[in-house]
């Protein structure tokens, strides 16, 4: 065993989650547990005062989530520069660069434009969208991840950079149907269409059978033999398409070209403010699955927050909005179809029913 | 539209005039499309990459592929670092030419480290850029800050590469974040350091509850994931209620701050009728009165802490002094009976001495053992609640019933009641136990 001759391996130190502190603004070390209120000078600006008069500005700056080593150090060259050498990340991949004096501000601000990243995703903006990994290192992707949110962040830039919908507006895009990017006030998921394709020649060797049988939601795979292999079937009529047997079993692929297509959902929110978290509902399907732009996605997302913004009142968030004018309304104003699939079949949905003669007219 | 640099050398756009990398740039017209438009380019920053190392050039011709036919091509595997069963996503290629060798070979292996961030993500930007030399060293140069869990992604690099980078970061403070069935890296909102909405210490609350399942988290053998997040306020800005098996969050059960003054002060801004609309109109208990002389009634024994009013006039309005948390568990995406929310399990208690915090952590410790010992195979701690029912579980775990749990008592008669007068008497122990 050659492993053997070599040095002993070094044995981990598990240190675990990493103190924060170390690395935290001297401000905000100081005022722990003491700010007072806040404020915002500006779109994608902070103003933060601490009960002792402190106080401290936040610049936050959009990025593409995945950054280079060229990208790192011209970040860190302008926080170093115009800021104060501390920066935090937004859960939506946001960078937030803190400092002592108003007067940074703007000088910040500047840099980060001039070397083409934009300042805002503040208050009743569009934030940056929160994504997923998708053909660039995802083993299950049915689209890809970073292209749909440079191609939707171009397309909503200004809404960015602007605080001017109704409230915070939260997208979120999944490159699959288990959702990783989350729940959304929109959002852009992998929605396929067809049951998968089985290569029987490797399932045998490839797939835990049990273990495929059992991931599967509504009970339609069940182990056989296929040209005298053991693999599995599927029950095209039962199946719903959701992928769940992919993962632990790649040879019965779900991906497809054509048939795996996207479907927006809206009113998903996780905050307690007003109403109770709530989860995005389904209102466009079928929509193609079309690198590099995703055009027809992009059209209804946009189409949808221009609705938004003309119709729902000050603080309403995407969910509030529909609950305050109904869905009737919803698929009125926004023109998309309203179809049997938008009724929900699935375990405890006879509450997504209406029971009541409460109908707008 | 972006216009053009006036530094074109320090601008998202740059592109460096040197190729380092020996091997020459794939065809990739699809991706080349996403090097226009106003947000900053993640296709110019693999560029850039791939000016350096030819691992990059070879994930830009694979990624392309993907681009033309609509499809991923990359699988799992094992590999891990010594001592560790988990933290790395393994990934190497499937899109072999038709010599069986792998089209894209400099990416053939393409593996990610999960890295737990500090709690709260605060670095100093020459940490961020210790980091970047480190990962520039063993691994393609990409980062992703951070990944939907919560961790540092390091993505792209081979599998010896990655025993080397993890020796490295672990020298100086880093650690292997959860991958597999096993406690995940956490996540906790700016909070206390910065937000003046925060009820709670999330910064301790995330160290102490995860940092206590390091050998949960690095050698996975739960029945599934399980993760914690800690948002300081109810506005839940970890998204703990939708995503997490073991949410905290910060909440308060005195009265809400007023200052009246400040309240006035507002009122003359904005008008009555914008505070009568956004404000007092938009509460959900009805708990806010505007009085006649433009100061603010609350009715705090019905407001129910959903932060709005306080969102909206951050000076005048203000969590109360009683402060503690709220624990939920059980929320998690759609795999595999449909999306659940989390469930109020504790609905507020201190989190002020060191007693406090420990029974915290005993709480976590009791849910992960029941887990272990209960969830069938890929089951998260929701699914596992909605199989065995609520009280099963309250009762595994040595937490009593309590009304906050629901939203209405049980609609239908089909349930057996044997035991109703003991049931009612252990409320009523509670109950007299409380008043003292």
């Amino acid at each position: 065993m050659a492993e053997q001759a070599k040095a002993a391996p070094r044995p981990p130190i598990e240190s675990g989650c990493p103190d924060g502190f170390q690395y935290m603004h001297p401000l905000m070390i100081k005022n722990f547990g003491n700010w007072a209120y806040h404020d915002r000078p500006r779109p994608g600006v902070l103003h933060h005062v601490a009960k002792n008069g402190d106080e401290i500005w936040t610049v936050r700056v959009g990025t593409q989530r995945q950054l280079g080593p060229y990208e790192i150090n011209l970040l860190c060259d302008i926080i170093d520069q115009f800021g104060e050498g501390y920066v935090r990340f937004t859960i939506r991949s946001n960078m937030e660069i803190m400092v002592s004096n108003a007067d940074k501000v703007e000088p910040l601000i500047q840099a980060f434009n001039d070397a083409g990243y934009p300042v805002g995703g503040t208050g009743n903006s569009v934030t940056m969208i929160s994504h997923t990994q998708g053909w660039l290192h995802c083993d299950i992707p049915g689209t890809d991840a970073s292209g749909v949110v440079k191609a939707l962040m171009d397309e909503l830039y200004e809404e960015f950079t602007h605080e001017r919908m109704p409230n915070r507006v939260h997208i979120t895009t999944s490159c699959c149907q288990i959702n990783c990017g989350g729940q959304g006030d929109i959002a852009i998921n992998v929605q396929h269409t067809k049951p998968p394709k089985i290569n029987h020649d490797l399932v045998a060797n490839v797939c835990e059978r049990p273990t495929v049988v059992a991931r599967c939601p509504v009970a339609a795979i069940r182990p056989a033999i296929v040209n005298g292999k053991p693999s599995l079937e599927v029950d095209e009529k039962k199946c719903i398409c959701c992928g769940a047997c992919f993962p632990p079993c790649p040879p019965m692929q779900i991906n497809d070209p054509e048939h795996t297509k996207l479907a927006i959902w809206v009113g998903g929110k996780h905050s307690n403010a007003r109403s109770k978290p709530s989860f995005h509902k389904l209102v466009a399907a079928g929509i193609p699955n079309n690198p590099p732009r995703w055009p027809e996605a992009a059209a209804i997302v946009k189409n949808i927050l221009r609705v938004y913004q003309e119709d729902a009142l000050e603080w309403e968030r995407v969910g509030d909005w529909v609950e305050r004018i109904g869905w009737p309304r919803f698929f009125e104003l926004t023109e998309l179809p309203f179809t049997k699939y938008h009724i929900d079949n699935w375990t405890g949905s006879r509450y997504t029913l209406n029971a009541s003669t409460h109908i707008r007219f | 539209m972006a216009e053009k640099p006036k530094n074109p050398d320090k601008h998202s756009t740059y592109m460096p005039k040197e190729k380092k990398s020996s091997k020459p740039f794939h065809n990739t017209p699809m991706l080349d499309q996403l090097e226009s438009g106003p947000w900053p380019s993640f296709v110019t920053g693999l560029k850039r990459m791939a000016m350096d190392n030819n691992m990059m050039v070879d994930l830009l011709g694979q990624l392309e592929h993907s681009y033309k036919t609509r499809l991923g091509y990359w699988k799992g595997g094992t590999v891990s670092v010594f001592g560790y069963g988990g933290g790395i996503i393994p990934r190497f290629t499937e899109l072999m030419g038709a010599d069986g060798k792998a089209m894209f070979p400099e990416a053939k292996e393409f593996h990610t480290l999960r890295v737990q961030p500090p709690a709260g993500n605060h670095y100093t930007t020459d940490m961020l850029r210790q980091l970047s030399n480190s990962w520039d060293k063993y691994g393609s140069g990409l980062i992703a800050f951070h990944g939907q869990t919560g961790n540092i992604m390091f993505i792209g690099t081979t599998s010896e590469n990655t025993q080397h980078f993890f020796d490295e970061i672990n020298e100086y403070g880093w650690d292997l974040g959860g991958a597999g069935p096993c406690v995940r890296t956490g996540m906790s909102c700016v909070g206390a350091a910065r937000c003046e909405q925060s009820c709670a210490n999330e910064h301790k609350i995330h160290r102490l509850l995860v940092n206590n399942f390091m050998d949960d988290m690095h050698r996975p053998a739960l029945p599934y994931k399980f993760k914690f997040k800690v948002s300081g306020c109810p506005n839940d800005c970890m998204n703990s209620i939708h995503r997490a098996d073991f949410a905290v969050i910060g909440t308060w059960r005195d009265d809400m701050k007023v200052d009246q003054k400040e309240v006035k002060a507002y009122v003359g801004r904005k008008g009555r009728k914008y505070v009568i609309d956004n404000v007092v109109g938009r509460c959900p208990t009805n708990a806010l009165s505007l009085n006649d002389d433009d100061t603010l009634a609350v009715d705090n024994r019905n407001c129910v802490r959903c932060m709005h009013c306080i969102n909206v006039m951050t000076k005048a309005l203000s969590p109360g002094d009683d402060k503690g948390v709220s624990v939920l568990m059980g929320g998690k995406r759609t795999l595999k009976i449909g999306d659940t929310m989390g469930t109020v399990v504790v609905p507020f208690m201190k989190l002020d001495t060191d007693e406090d915090y420990e029974k915290l952590v005993e709480i976590a410790e009791n849910t992960i053992d029941f887990f272990a010992e209960n969830a069938l195979e890929h089951e998260r701690t929701g699914e596992m609640i909605e199989r065995i029912g609520l009280v099963n579980f309250l009762e595994g775990v040595g937490i009593d019933v309590d009304p906050n749990m629901i939203n209405f008592p049980r609609t239908s008669s089909y349930v057996r009641l044997d035991d109703w007068d003991v049931e009612a008497e252990k409320w009523n122990q509670r109950k007299a136990k409380a008043a003292g």
